[in-house]
């Protein structure tokens, strides 16, 4: 079957999704895609970031579609014609996605292990703006510890399931799930249960966000000072490839991750041994660097290279900020001088 | 007297119980249909009617039949939508409450039509007494052969059920519906496919309201066409409209659609004009999410034509001007009513509702309801009715299922046709800071204050 | 997110199984995961109108599906309770019509007289006041649900006596 995507033309097996045949396509009219993991059955259509606008609805019956498109779950028909960044109905409703992602999202990629690496920057990167029109008060969660390997920030959930989905394929008994509805929704496991089966790590790789983190590497470093490298060992889990990559700093292994192409998706799931247990790099037989897109931040990995001194003009301001912070919190541990309370009751800061 | 279809018989002393019910002549239809008649002859007489879907999208009720996957070999289901949760709607209950027969003869006739063997009613859990009400009915109507193995000894099986939901709006979505009926969390899914080729279990299925079915015996005992006849245009057969708010005698009514909005209103048959001596404000024809009107057009469209209770005549002149019937949950309100503060009730409601599951309703309801709710209560800026005129257009169509639009088009038409009550909000904080702002003051009395500022 | 769990006296009878055993056939034998929202709300009804977790695992244990497939969906539906809560429950209906004819009114003339606040039990265990969305009911209105039933065209001198005919034990909560 013949689609057209953005002006380009493909040939395409039927049951292609608009989605995969950008994907064939490449380029920029590829759909950013949150929610939908072409190795989970049953992922797509709930972030809406991909929604694509069907000109032509097919050789047969031309009318185009009246609503935007999920293009990862609408299947490719014979002569369809599809816009993507070409339209402006489109990158106008994936602006307006990004919007909506971002309002309760906490921002705060700056303590993010996430950061760097993440789908929700990059698409905030390409479709969000600087100016948030969010004044209200941001939704936040109580933490909930869901084990030793996985940390887990509800916060910066986007809900895309594909943590569930992966518990629901990769493992015989899934412990955690989508509790409670609407924008109180959250991914738990409702009895503060471990979540304790050998893939379960896997959730970290699908993980669009910093929503589940590795605990191993939890604030160890910025992804992008870590030099990626392909690795592989004798695994005898049942099911895991054992191929992965492996994240260095010098000699020293920081992380362990599946192997994920361009588009974050790992080529192969890896088990918990492999991910958490094995941080010596003689288990690993190094294949070589990973290859990473050319605009991604992991190639802006220049530490090796000598600094000039910076100089932060900012940090002037951020000194002054730590101590108002101080006086108006006022730590037990550095309590006000008395003239600080006496103006603090009077409100002057 | 209008005609009356589906309420004709409900003053009739105890015709809650199947003897009544008989006696009146219920069941005919089954007898009618399951004798003489195919179904697809019954599919085609329900074509030929013209009958909508009277859930509130209004989709021909015929055509979505034939839509049914007959040909993969895999059991069909016929599922009876009896969530209904829309503000402003409670027909369906009154019709199950009261005459329940009604019902099950309608899921009879229209599973044999289906050439299904399994069908189920979904009722909302709050209605949990009408559940044991249909329980009783079924187990009335089984006992008396019209349900189970060989009905009629004409080879046909049907199981009837009634399963009850618990708490939900969205469970009236017809993919949600069938998920919550499969025991899951009321995910709509995403379509296609549709469930007339992957519903129930993965099997073909049609979901279809309560009034729809009870309106099938009457269409299959007299003809597609007699009830073709009632009506005007695409508009055909009667429908039940649910009236409340501020209106002399609130209550179920039958119409013949057509009827003028304004006899409807005024006419003793029917509301009976004003509770209160209070000049009429605003309108909502069709439940919840339907756009209001303004007591100018109401009565009449913007071209000045009367205006009917018809599917066409409420939406005419699109969403500038018009409306929709939707369910036929007809709110009116009277000037003492704050279109702000109704506006953030609604937007509560679909915030509260949304299943969380796409980007846009799940944050974009919560927004547009923590907003409303900071005007209201006196904390607006002049910036957030354009901020949520935004909000409304970003949520719109970018959903899974028609909620997002649901959420949106209420917002949108306050804003619309009364901005100027908006603007007053956000300007006078201190006029409008008890909850009953405009009963003793209102908003026509204190207009001026806000165009004022509009030079 | 963390959640309190509260411990409860779960006691399957003979009638609560046996209508659970009814409701699960209803549906085809590979489908008994249809039955759990019936199941739910009959075995809430038998146990003080709340789930604890304990008892949501019974229900798992008896559908053959997993807990989490329980909690999932006993969390996302309103009538679902996790909480102990109290006897009598008044849930006022706070959408649009109900507003319209003054229920926020009434609810505070309930809190006031019972004095609790919405959302609380008072201390007796006996009621609880709150707040739901549209229960379809919006000509009769202001109205509440109080068990499975509704009570409708409510006024200060109503809510009175059913304060006292749940005092006295007049009232029914569950038609079985």
């Amino acid at each position: 079957m013949k689609v057209t995507i953005d002006g380009q033309s493909i040939e395409v097996e039927p049951g292609t999704t608009i989605l995969q045949a950008a994907r064939m396509i490449g380029g920029e009219s590829v759909p950013p895609a949150m929610c939908y993991y072409s190795k989970l059955k049953g992922s797509g259509g709930k972030c809406r970031c991909c929604l694509v606008e069907v000109s032509k609805g097919s050789e047969a019956d031309p009318r185009p579609m009246p609503k935007l498109m999920a293009s990862c779950v609408t299947g490719c028909m014979e002569g369809m014609e599809v816009n993507s960044k070409n339209s402006d109905r489109v990158r106008e409703a994936r602006q307006s996605v990004t919007e909506f992602l971002l309002i309760n999202h906490p921002l705060d990629c700056p303590i993010c292990d996430q950061a760097g690496e993440c789908d929700l920057q990059d698409l905030s990167f390409e479709h969000g703006k600087s100016k948030t029109r969010f004044i209200e008060e941001k939704r936040t969660f109580e933490p909930e510890d869901i084990g030793p390997n996985i940390q887990l920030h509800m916060n910066r959930c986007i809900l895309c399931q594909r943590c569930v989905q992966v518990a629901d394929q990769l493992t015989d008994k899934r412990v955690h799930g989508v509790l409670d509805r609407g924008d109180h929704a959250n991914i738990s496991t409702c009895i503060s249960k471990a979540i304790d089966n050998e893939f379960s790590g896997n959730m970290i790789d699908v993980c669009p966000v910093g929503a589940l983190t590795d605990k191993t590497f939890r604030f160890k470093s910025r992804v992008w000072f870590n030099k990626p490298f392909n690795a592989h060992r004798e695994c005898t889990t049942p099911g895991c490839c054992g191929k992965t990559t492996v994240w260095m700093f010098g000699n020293e292994i920081q992380r362990v991750t599946g192997r994920k192409d361009q588009y974050h998706e790992v080529e192969d799931f890896i088990c918990n041994e492999c991910r958490f247990d094995h941080k010596d790099p003689a288990d690993w037989v190094i294949e070589g660097p990973r290859k990473f897109d050319k605009d991604s931040v992991i190639n802006q990995n220049n530490y090796t290279r000598k600094l000039d001194t910076v100089h932060i003009a900012t940090e002037e301001g951020i000194l002054k900020g730590r101590e108002q912070d101080r006086k108006k919190i006022s730590m037990t541990a550095i309590p006000l001088k008395k003239e600080e309370q006496e103006e603090f009751k009077n409100g002057n800061l | 007297m209008s005609k009356k279809i589906l309420l004709d018989k409900i003053n009739v002393p105890g015709i809650k119980t199947y003897e009544v019910y008989r006696r009146e002549g219920g069941y005919a239809s089954v007898e009618k249909a399951i004798k003489s008649m195919t179904p697809d002859e019954v599919v085609e007489e329900v074509k030929k009617s013209g009958l909508r879907g009277r859930g509130g999208a209004g989709f021909p009720a015929g055509m979505k039949w034939s839509f049914i996957d007959k040909k993969s070999g895999k059991p069909r289901h016929l599922v009876c939508n009896a969530d209904e949760s829309e503000p402003g709607t409670f027909k369906d209950r009154y019709l199950m409450e009261f005459i329940p027969h009604l019902l099950i003869e309608g899921m009879i006739t229209s599973s044999f039509a289906l050439g299904a063997n399994r069908s189920y009613i979904y009722i909302r859990g709050e209605y949990m007494w009408v559940f044991k009400i249909l329980e009783r009915a079924i187990a009335e109507a089984k006992a008396a052969g019209w349900l189970g193995k060989n009905i009629l000894g004409s080879g046909y099986d049907l199981e009837l059920h009634v399963h009850c939901g618990a708490g939900a709006y969205i469970c009236g979505e017809e993919t949600a519906l069938i998920e919550s009926l499969e025991g899951k969390r009321g995910n709509p899914r995403i379509k296609p496919p549709f469930p007339a080729v992957s519903g129930l279990w993965a099997n073909p299925t049609v979901v279809n309201n309560v009034e729809t079915i009870a309106a099938v015996p009457w269409i299959v005992n007299n003809s597609g066409d007699d009830y073709a006849k009632i009506g005007i245009g695409r508009s055909t057969g009667t429908k039940l409209i649910s009236a409340s708010g501020n209106i002399k005698n609130p209550g179920v009514y039958e119409i013949e659609l057509g009827l003028s909005v304004d006899e409807f209103m005024n006419s003793d048959e029917y509301l009976g004009g004003m509770s209160s001596n209070r000049p009429l404000k605003a309108l909502v024809p069709g439940g919840s999410s339907v756009p209001i009107l303004p007591a100018d057009l109401i009565f009449k469209t913007a071209n000045g034509e009367d205006r009917l209770m018809t599917y066409e005549s409420l939406s005419d002149g699109g969403f500038a001007t018009g409306s929709m019937l939707g369910s036929g949950g007809f709110i009116v309100y009277d000037d003492t009513a704050c279109i702000v503060r109704n506006t953030w009730n609604f937007s509560r409601f679909y915030h509260h509702e949304s299943c969380g599951q796409c980007t846009p309703c799940r944050e974009g309801t919560g927004w547009l309801e923590k907003v409303l709710h900071r005007i209201e209560n006196g904390h607006g800026r002049e910036e957030d009715i354009d901020l949520l005129w935004s909000i409304q257009s970003k949520i719109e169509g970018n959903t899974i299922c028609p909620l997002g639009d649901a959420a949106s088009w209420p917002v949108a038409a306050a804003i619309r046709h009364f901005r100027d009550e908006f603007e007053y909000h956000v300007r006078f904080p201190e006029r409008i800071k008890n909850r009953d702002h405009f009963v003793n003051e209102p908003f026509e009395k204190v207009k001026h204050l806000a165009s004022k500022q509009t030079v | 997110m963390e959640r309190i769990h509260y411990k409860q006296e779960i006691n399957m009878t003979e009638t609560l199984m046996n209508r659970i055993n009814e409701l699960i056939s209803h549906y085809p034998e590979d489908k008994r995961k249809s039955a759990l929202l019936p199941v739910l709300h009959e075995v809430q009804d038998a146990h003080d109108n709340w789930l604890s977790i304990e008892l949501m695992d019974k229900v798992a244990d008896i559908l053959g599906i997993l807990p989490i497939e329980v909690y999932e969906v006993a969390t996302f539906y309103t009538m679902y309770n996790l909480k102990p809560i109290g006897k009598y429950m008044f849930e006022f209906c706070q959408t649009s019509c109900c507003c319209l004819n003054g229920v926020e009114d009434l609810m505070d003339y309930t809190c006031e007289k019972l004095g609790v606040g919405i959302g609380e039990t008072t201390a007796d265990g006996l009621f609880e006041v709150r707040g739901v969305e549209c229960l379809g009911a919006c000509g009769y209105a202001p109205m509440m649900q109080l068990g499975d039933f509704y009570k409708e065209h409510l006024t200060r001198e109503k809510i009175d006596q059913l304060i006292a005919d749940c005092r006295d034990n007049k009232i029914i909560l569950h038609d079985k």
